[in-house]
């Protein structure tokens, strides 16, 4: 229930870290928020939300000035009516989507998206999709996918998308040499960066999901390795095992460390010798090692408190910790992974406080109290806690620029030591 | 359902929160999914506010959905009140939980709390955001302003005191609301009126008990205090002031109704009123403004009030007029009519976007969407209403009403044009080597540009078939200052096509010129 009580005695698990899990008010997005980037990674496809206004009052204040750039994204709003009968609100539904199409015809692939009104509903988008395929064939390819905030949390909108790519991939050839598939939209500089990465190590053929056009689905199959380049994944995982693919289990690669451990995951599994590994990526380590220096200062010996938003709080936390010396007060993440923050886990040092699930009002209770130099937090919390001297770094910033790889790592750096930067230069 | 890139308003509960906000004391605990706090960042972030919205959120999830829902709303609401022990507290559903049929109202009062709770029925698969303020405000003042009083009573103290008057509907997060409040408070006090509410804006739940000491009601924003006025004009007998006090006519207006109320004589405040604003647009450089076409959208409130300042007090003509408050239609329509225009009342932002196409203005008044509208358009723009964004929640004091608001409002109104000596000189020397405008500025070097600015109809006309100009023709409309070529060049094409002109040559263009001419 919304208790704001103590936290209970937290179980230690086996990685040192303490880890603990909290119900109550939630101060996060929904899974829609994930279509703001989503659809500028995929693009030939359109994201229709059925939901209400709430729903498309959302996206335009997550979108902020995007919206007016051609956007493919929009939302079909229920209104009174189409609550009267569901028969009525398939139809209203196909004439929405025929108007959309006849509007833009440039369209491949169209997902309708699911919000906290449809799934109440129970309006069933699967059919919907299905019906639409069938009339839109071959033109336009319609998915379908929840967003909704009772479902999804922010980036878990991501993963509910890609998994409803999995079904849509062609299967690789049976006999097919071993492929590897990095999993997780990435930004298109940070994607090349890696793909070069690999082409260095010898590892070859990579394909990524998402692709960056709906047609350009890449192959999966039993010679198939993932890798996951994102922490909030877990049911595309899930889809791709079913499809006969082996996850490679290895840290997120943000830092240094972290796309050093990335990278050695995959070599390791595609037997990578240790010299050419160290070649490859010695240039990159000697970059963001220069890259972190300036930044290392600055954030040394500060503590840092993470309210839970994206599920990158747990690899963010590891690289401040481990590359940039600061000191951890709190972790919150919207939920964990066990099984694919393992590495993760085990790299936190020992003692660090892990919250899955948030109270709010309890969880700003603590931050408080823990006065940290740093506090990861929403736009709806980070004004408030900097009126009340707490400087703050507001996270959704960390899902819209590249921070990734070795090359982003002093940017991914810089974002952090920023706002105390200004603390420090401001003098009003 | 209805497609929708852009909405307008939100839905009703979000102006329950601008209500909750703006005031002090009062905690809203709303029945919503997890995901609904995205609009604490309306308040924090477009409004820079310091705190979080008082609103405690039930963020209820798909494993809660079934019995649980009714008992997370309960538990939400006592925590809520022990946390923060309001002296009154407001309970509704949003979107999702409206379709779940918890009972937020029956759950609250169960609970027994031993302050006010006030349950909010708001409609959101009907109503949008204004509604959903004005419900909020309506219900807040007829469950908090006490019983009416006896007939024939005697107003409180009403011997040897100044009159008293409420100042009614700024919230938060409304457009200009702080500094339009600082300019009606100060211009009533210069009248020798005392103000005893303002609200909901400042207000706690404790001052609305206190409404009705005042002998009137001003209301400054109809979208959201309408209704609590009417109310306590039959219940206390208040009248009120609807008359919205922006622009130089319509403040003179508001304050020689406001001085007939309260029994005083406005002589002395009309007669030093301080407004730049009339002499501004007499002197002899505003004579450029003279039927500038002006397309103005937006909330009923500042759309009607815009339409006016720009007829009356810029000399603008007015060739488009609407909102999307359709609660405010009827008033729109007939300001339209005194325009000799059609009023355009849609949400769609895509109508909009085709209305200023067809009236082809050259200046748009509008809200946000309208200022992206007319960037696309490459025409002038100014924001006179919400919804808007960071920018236009100033760190500067700039009112919209009073005299003041009169001269911000010349300022907002008339930067984004030309002014009129810079038009003139620009049309004088069109020709010189540094003023056409191929160009660059004589800062940059006043080189000639490689690429040619892209020409305005390019956006504006969607000819159905292109209609050849003959290269004398297309010489001498080259000659035409470039910031009105592509009106001359689509109304040329627009007069050859009704005329079934297969080539436009120049006597087509000076007919054309001779046929548009204003």
């Amino acid at each position: 229930m919304n208790a704001h009580a103590p936290l209970p005695p937290a179980p230690s698990e086996g990685c040192g870290v303490s880890l603990r899990q909290e119900r109550g008010q939630r101060a996060v997005f929904c899974g829609l928020t994930g279509i703001v980037w989503l659809h500028r990674k995929i693009q030939d496809a359109f994201f229709l939300v059925v939901g209400s206004r709430t729903c498309a009052h959302l996206i335009q204040s997550a979108a902020g000035v995007m919206i007016f750039a051609e956007p493919r994204f929009a939302t079909a709003i229920i209104d009174e009516r189409d609550l009267a009968g569901l028969a009525d609100m398939n139809e209203e539904l196909d004439r929405v989507v025929s108007r959309l199409i006849e509007r833009r015809p440039d369209i491949r692939l169209l997902f309708l998206v699911g919000s906290c009104p449809s799934e109440v509903i129970k309006l069933d988008l699967s059919r919907a999709a299905l019906r639409l395929s069938q009339r839109l064939a071959p033109a336009v390819r319609v998915l379908n996918y929840s967003g909704s905030g009772i479902e999804t949390t922010f980036t878990q909108g991501e993963d509910a998308c890609l998994a409803a790519l999995v079904p849509e991939m062609p299967r690789e050839a049976p006999n097919a040499a071993p492929s590897l598939l990095v999993v997780g939209a990435l930004a298109d500089v940070v994607e090349d960066q890696f793909l070069r990465l690999f082409s260095e190590l010898g590892i070859g053929p990579v394909h990524v999901l998402p692709a960056r056009r709906a047609g350009a689905l890449p192959p999966v199959g039993p010679n198939t390795s993932y890798l996951l380049a994102q922490p909030f994944l877990a049911d595309t995982a899930r889809a791709l095992e079913a499809r006969g693919a082996t996850r490679i289990a290895a840290p997120f690669p943000l830092g240094s460390e972290g796309t050093t451990g990335w990278l050695r995951a995959a070599a390791d599994a595609f037997l990578v010798p240790e010299a050419r590994f160290a070649a490859a990526t010695a240039p990159g380590i000697a970059r963001a090692e220069r890259a972190l220096a300036p930044h290392r200062e600055r954030l040394s010996g500060k503590r840092a408190f993470f309210f839970p938003d994206s599920q990158l709080e747990v690899p963010l936390a590891r690289f401040l910790a481990r590359e940039m010396g600061m000191e951890l007060a709190e972790v919150g993440t919207p939920y964990l992974h066990r099984a694919h923050l393992a590495e993760e886990l085990a790299l936190l040092p020992p003692g660090t406080r892990v919250v899955e699930g948030q109270s709010l009002d309890a969880q700003m209770d603590r931050a408080r109290a823990a006065r940290p130099d740093l506090t990861v937090c929403g736009l709806g919390l980070a004004n408030p806690f900097e009126a009340e001297g707490l400087a703050t770094k507001w996270s959704i910033e960390l899902l819209f620029t590249p921070i990734q790889g070795y090359e982003q790592a002093g940017d991914l750096a810089e974002l952090f030591a920023r706002p105390l930067l200004r603390r420090a230069r401001l003098e009003v | 359902m209805q497609l929708t890139v852009w909405t307008y308003e939100g839905p009703p509960h979000i102006g329950a929160m601008r209500v909750a906000t703006a005031m002090r004391g009062l905690h809203y605990v709303l029945h919503a999914p997890q995901g609904d706090t995205y609009a604490d960042l309306l308040f924090t972030m477009i409004e820079r506010r310091d705190a979080r919205p008082p609103v405690t959120y039930t963020t209820f999830q798909a494993r809660d959905l079934g019995a649980d829902t009714a008992e997370i709303f309960k538990s939400a609401c006592a925590e809520a009140y022990e946390r923060f022990r309001p002296e009154a507290m407001i309970v509704g559903a949003s979107c999702t939980a409206e379709l779940i049929q918890d009972d937020p109202g029956g759950l609250a009062k169960a609970l027994n709390l031993p302050i006010p709770v006030i349950p909010l029925e708001l409609p959101a698969y009907q109503k949008k955001e204004n509604w959903g303020a004005s419900e909020t405000f309506y219900r807040l003042v007829r469950a908090l302003s006490g019983p009416a009083p006896a007939p024939g009573a005697p107003r409180l103290g009403a011997e040897g005191r100044r009159p008293l008057c409420n100042i009614l509907g700024p919230t938060a997060l409304g457009f200009r609301h702080r500094d339009d409040v600082a300019e009606i408070r100060g211009l009533l006090n210069r009248l020798g009126i005392d103000v005893n509410v303002t609200a909901p804006m400042g207000a706690s739940p404790t001052d609305l008990a206190r409404l009705g000491a005042a002998d009137f009601n001003v209301v400054l924003y109809p979208e959201i205090a309408r209704a609590a006025a009417q109310y306590l004009q039959k219940a206390f007998g208040q009248p009120m002031v609807e008359t919205v006090p922006i622009g130089f006519g319509a403040t003179t207006r508001f304050v020689e109704e406001v001085a007939a109320l309260a029994g005083l004589d406005p002589a002395p405040v009309l007669a030093e009123h301080g407004s730049r604003a009339p002499w501004y647009a007499r002197s002899v450089d505003s004579t450029y403004l003279t039927g500038k076409r002006a397309f103005i959208f937006g909330d009923a409130t500042h759309a009607l009030a815009a339409a006016r300042v720009a007829r009356s007090e810029l000399g603008f003509a007015v060739v488009g007029l609407g909102t999307y408050g359709r609660e405010f239609a009827r008033e729109v329509r007939a300001e339209a009519a005194e325009h000799g225009i059609e009023a355009l009342i849609t949400d769609d932002y895509l109508d909009v976007e085709a209305a200023i196409q067809a009236a082809a203005p050259e200046i748009v008044l509008g809200t946000q969407m309208e200022r992206h509208v007319a960037k696309r358009l490459g025409l002038p723009c100014a924001v006179i209403s919400a919804p808007v964004h960071v920018q236009d929640f100033p760190a500067r004091t700039s009112p919209q009403m009073g005299f003041e608001g009169a001269n911000v409002l010349f300022d907002t109104l008339v930067h984004p044009l030309m002014m009129g000596l810079e038009e003139h000189l620009l049309g004088m020397f069109r020709e010189d080597r540094e003023f056409h405008d191929g160009a660059a500025p004589s800062h940059l070097g006043g080189k000639a540009r490689t690429v040619p600015p892209e020409p305005v109809t390019t956006v504006t006309v969607a000819a159905p078939a292109s209609i050849a100009w003959a290269a004398e023709a297309e010489k001498e409309l080259r000659k035409i200052p470039f910031f009105v070529r592509g009106k001359a060049r689509a109304n040329t094409e627009r007069f050859a096509r009704e005329r079934a002109l297969a080539l436009i040559t120049i006597e087509t263009l000076y007919d054309a010129k001779a046929h548009f001419g204003r």
